[in-house]
């Protein structure tokens, strides 16, 4: 029973990757941009399962809330707002930069060959349980994370609320109409 | 269990093919989406090692990444508005206002 347990989760892993790097490659091919952000967040739900897979529930369930839910409304959203149909189709698709991504990919070989060779390091799992554990009592993932979150990492977890502000105001002004972005505008063009 | 190596190996496909994607694609958005896929790879590293070494430390780290990635995109996407309104294009080789 436990030998099928252990299969069980190999398998789950072995589909769920190469469903992911299909919904990566559909990012890159689909030309519309609807169909694109789709395979994104399709990608997006099966890392989320992976994280499942890795002891990480509370990363999980924020990946698909903040991902699937959050940045995938706003591409939508934009995508709808701008009306990318009416603009031109991208023609030069894997013309001008085509050195560059074969490059890429030398490096995707070299990299996984790295990996493979010296896999050996990272070889084997850790325990699960050490995972949801806080202070030899085992509770569960987010109440372990948090009590790090909240002690350990309190000075980044403050600064990232910063982060996050500033990215707010940001946003702001760069979609305020009246933001002077017209007059330099025109007169860039001229 | 799987070995941590597998997932370092697939986190790593998934970042060359984000990387791929901001290099060879002229749309603004489906760049951001590139840049989303790198995102998601970190994570996926992080998570991995995380889980191989027993330490809370990655997914905390994991945790601020996907706060700047969600950061990041309201401000790329706000960029893509900013750029729409002044070229009327998503096309990144439209924005060359600095080109000398």
């Amino acid at each position: 029973m436990d030998f099928l347990v252990v299969n069980f989760a190999e398998i789950l892993f072995y589909c769920l990757a190469v469903l992911t790097v299909a919904g990566g490659i559909g990012v890159l091919v689909f030309k519309s941009p609807v169909h694109a952000a789709l395979s994104l967040l399709f990608t997006f739900v099966m890392v989320a399962a992976l994280f499942l897979l890795l002891h990480a529930e509370l990363l999980g369930a924020v990946q698909v809330l903040v991902y699937g839910g959050g940045i995938m409304v706003l591409f939508l959203f934009v995508i709808m707002l701008v009306n990318v149909k009416t603009l031109a189709p991208e023609q030069a698709f894997l013309s001008r930069l085509a050195p560059l991504a074969v490059v890429a990919g030398v490096l995707l070989g070299v990299l996984i060959a790295f990996a493979l060779i010296f896999g050996v390091l990272v070889s084997g799992h850790g325990d699960g349980t050490a995972l949801r554990t806080v202070g030899g009592a085992e509770i569960g993932n987010t109440e372990a994370i948090g009590a790090v979150l909240y002690t350990t990492y309190l000075v980044p977890f403050e600064i990232v609320s910063v982060v996050l502000l500033v990215a707010m105001i940001g946003a702001i002004v760069f979609g305020r109409r009246s933001a002077g972005l017209e007059i330099e505008g025109g007169g860039g063009e001229s | 269990m799987i070995d941590a190596t597998h997932y370092v190996v697939l986190s790593l496909i998934l970042f060359c093919l984000g990387l791929i994607g901001v290099m060879v694609r002229r749309n603004f958005i489906t760049v951001l989406m590139s840049l989303e896929l790198m995102f998601n790879a970190v994570n996926l590293n992080l998570i991995a090692f995380s889980f191989r070494l027993s330490d809370l430390a990655g997914q905390v780290l994991a945790i601020f990444v996907i706060t700047v990635a969600a950061a990041e995109a309201a401000i790329g996407l706000g960029l893509i508005i900013a750029l729409v309104r002044l070229k009327d294009t998503v096309a990144l080789d439209e924005a060359d206002v600095m080109r000398g």
